[in-house]
């Protein structure tokens, strides 16, 4: 039973990361045809911003340690410390929710020179272009990052209050053993909190019904005097912001590498396909759900029965949705069909 | 009118005298590739053998239009076959190359029977599912069969059924492969591959020619006409697409051949894009492009990736003191370990402005160059007439 809950909760954490990734895909693939395949470079750069603020953070000067007192000894002290004393430590402990702050504005900025600057050269191009170029595009961002953190996994860490476990046995009136870490309740929290967001923009503003509007009919929209290019670009600026922040939490609860966008990539490209092409609730449904199946795949008993089952499970799942209901879970006739 | 002659794709003649002068250049290669630094064995076979991948991929790619993005599990596929049959049956590479495009084939027939069920961008990623799979379950589950990741290698204690059947003796050290007895190392090995290549060239060669192949590019230009004149494109697909797995296969066995051991990254997704990025530089479609392309990428890979700090400062010593060390800081960021920085801005690059590739470039140029030739009088079709070869 525990077991069970535990797995669900890390799927559901998985799944977060694998919705809103889609959800951005999704988003983009709607409103300005395009396939991304630099879409998981967007959470790769999101979670560095993480890593770079805290690397701006910690900038630290070589000082005499004070508590060894039999011989001259020195420690690096951040900058921070130094000036602002115990709220300098208070900003460096919580540096990943000041990144998170900080990974708005600037994944609105990569979103929107992306846009500008190489993806809308390629509305009018086959797929097949589309998705070399990004993929080209993939690549580049990833090995620039390479050369600037290098190649292993860096880890940052959550802020002190929420860093431990949280005892969600004793919440919920079962074991109290059962312990789960704080950090990762927060981020399914967050993913669910963004993915309101993002559905309650584009239901309940004037702006968000323009851009739906010009999902279902770009040229009739067009022809009632509304710039929509300029929608569809602000629009792909946000999907960035998603992916970008999305990635920016996840970072406490698994160090960011320079591969980390491709391999979330691959899935979420596979979680739209299981979801729908160009279906935004699909997206959302099929990355908790794959999310979950994986967790539950990589059950110890599970492995016993089928073993490796939770590394491919959800490329099976893919293979069986594509061939018996090619559209999706919640695909919509005549968007993708071929 | 030359143009016409000239392209007109079934003249046996024309096909003859490019096969003999694809012949001579591929086995001369050590010869002309001197002066560029790169006629040594290690180099040229990885050319031959990245160059059959090349022209396997662009079989699928360059005639049906559909983009592939898991080719190099094929590839591993047949890696992992050849080197088995070096374990288990005998060293000569004639069964191993077998073995390995066959299971290379059995793959391509599951996977593409499957994938093909969609097209566009579903397959790509349909493609880049299956590979994933399999490069995962390497990694894991079939670490009995493909030794995860320390990579499959040769043992002194293999059975080698065969080969002691006959009581060949391979000696005291590790068994090298050989071809009836003729040891393939260096440059034996490479004129093994150079044979191949051009036996994969021929075979090439002949289905782009051939009414299959016509039929393979009706698909690429539209599939529901086809389906209106009466052809059932499907078959005539998943044909293009084991022939195409065949292919990798044929190149991972080679590969096998002139290194024995395979390894999981070999199947890793950045191994596929490089194929489609060979394909695409020198000319998805054309006959000689991916090999243009295989070429040109392993060569710089091999140029660029050796490259080190201090070269590139003995390089740039002509350069005012102050600004070598800039320079060389910059550069250095793609070189070396930077190479793949390189090979994606170039990607990007060709995708942005030559989405024909190089062949593309070349006859535009040669076309206006005709033109100009030709006078501002007359009119310009050379460029025009070119085209359907696409």
């Amino acid at each position: 039973m525990d077991t069970i809950l535990l797995q669900l909760l890390n799927g559901l954490d998985k799944g977060g990361a694998y919705a809103l990734i889609a959800l951005g895909l999704t988003l983009v693939f709607g409103t300005l045809g395009v396939v991304n395949f630099a879409h998981g470079a967007l959470f790769m750069l999101g979670a560095f911003v993480a890593v770079s603020v805290n690397a701006l953070f910690t900038i630290s000067k070589r000082v005499k340690d004070e508590s060894v007192t039999f011989f001259d000894a020195y420690k690096e002290q951040p900058y921070l410390e130094i000036w602002f004393g115990d709220t300098g430590t208070a900003l460096i402990q919580w540096s990943v929710p000041i990144a998170i702050l900080v990974a708005i504005p600037v994944m609105l900025v990569i979103g929107l020179a992306m846009e500008r600057g190489l993806i809308r050269f390629f509305y009018k191009r086959p797929h097949a272009e589309q998705i070399l170029v990004t993929f080209g595009l993939a690549i580049v961002i990833g090995e620039i990052i390479k050369a600037t953190y290098g190649a292993n996994p860096i880890p940052v860490h959550a802020p002190p209050p929420v860093a431990g476990a949280a005892p969600i046995g004793a919440l919920f009136g079962g074991n109290e053993a059962l312990v789960y870490p704080w950090w990762r309740l927060i981020y399914l929290a967050g993913s669910l909190g963004i993915i309101a967001a993002v559905f309650s923009f584009l239901q309940f503003t004037t702006y968000g019904m323009v851009v739906r509007a010009g999902m279902a009919d770009r040229e009739t929209v067009g022809l009632l005097g509304i710039n929509i290019e300029k929608r569809f670009t602000i629009v792909f600026g946000i999907a960035a912001v998603v992916a970008g922040v999305a990635g920016t939490m996840y970072t406490p609860i698994l160090p960011p590498d320079y591969n980390l966008g491709m391999n979330f990539l691959v899935l979420s490209f596979v979680v739209v396909v299981v979801g729908g092409m160009g279906s935004l609730p699909g997206a959302v449904l099929a990355g908790f759900l794959l999310g979950v199946v994986q967790s539950f795949a990589s059950i110890g008993a599970v492995k016993e029965i089928v073993p490796g089952i939770d590394q491919i499970i959800i490329y099976l799942i893919a293979v069986g949705i594509l061939l018996a209901r090619p559209r999706g879970l919640l695909g919509r006739k005549g968007v993708m069909e071929t | 009118m030359a143009s016409i002659t000239q392209f007109n794709p079934s003249s046996p003649k024309r096909d003859l005298i490019i096969m003999v002068v694809f012949a001579v250049a591929v086995l001369t290669a050590p010869i002309w590739l001197a002066p560029v630094g790169a006629s040594y064995p290690d180099l040229l076979q990885r050319f031959a053998i990245f160059g059959i991948f090349a022209l396997g991929f662009n079989i699928l790619f360059g005639l049906t239009g559909y983009l592939s993005f898991g080719h190099a599990a094929f590839l591993g596929v047949g890696s992992y076959a050849a080197v088995w049959i070096f374990k288990l049956l005998t060293m000569n590479v004639v069964l191993a190359i077998i073995f390995g495009v066959l299971v290379a084939a059995i793959f391509a027939v599951v996977v593409g029977f499957i994938c093909l069920r969609r097209s566009g961008i579903y397959f790509a990623i349909l493609t880049l599912a299956f590979a994933q799979m399999f490069y995962n379950l390497a990694y894991s589950v079939l670490t009995p069969i493909t030794n995860g990741e320390t990579a499959l290698t040769l043992a002194l204690d293999d059975p080698r059924a065969i080969d002691a059947m006959f009581g060949v003796d391979h000696g005291a050290g590790l068994p090298a492969p050989s071809l009836f007895g003729l040891e393939l190392t260096g440059f034996t090995a490479f004129y093994f591959c150079a044979v191949v290549l051009i036996i994969a060239f021929w075979v090439s060669l002949k289905i782009f020619r051939s009414p299959f192949g016509l039929k393979l590019l009706a698909i690429k230009s539209n599939q529901n006409r086809m389906l209106y004149t009466g052809f059932n494109p499907k078959p005539y697909l998943l044909v293009a697409f084991v022939i195409s797995g065949m292919y990798a296969g044929l190149a991972g066995s080679l590969m096998v051949i002139t290194d024995p051991l395979a390894g999981a990254e070999r199947m890793q997704w950045t191994a596929s894009g490089e194929v489609v990025l060979m394909t695409i530089l020198g000319g998805a479609g054309t006959l000689i492009g991916p090999l243009l392309g295989a070429g040109i990428i392993k060569y710089f890979e091999n140029i660029f990736s050796a490259l080190h700090h201090a070269q590139l400062a003995e390089s740039f010593g002509f350069l005012p003191n102050a600004l070598v060390e800039p320079v060389v800081s910059v550069v250095s960021l793609f070189v070396g370990e930077g190479w793949h920085l390189t090979l994606g801005i170039l990607f990007m690059l060709v995708v942005i402005f030559l989405p024909g590739g190089l062949m593309e470039g070349i006859r535009r140029l040669s076309a206006y160059v005709r033109a100009k030739r030709a006078g501002d009088g007359e009119e310009t079709v050379a460029g025009g007439a070119t085209q359907p070869s696409e």
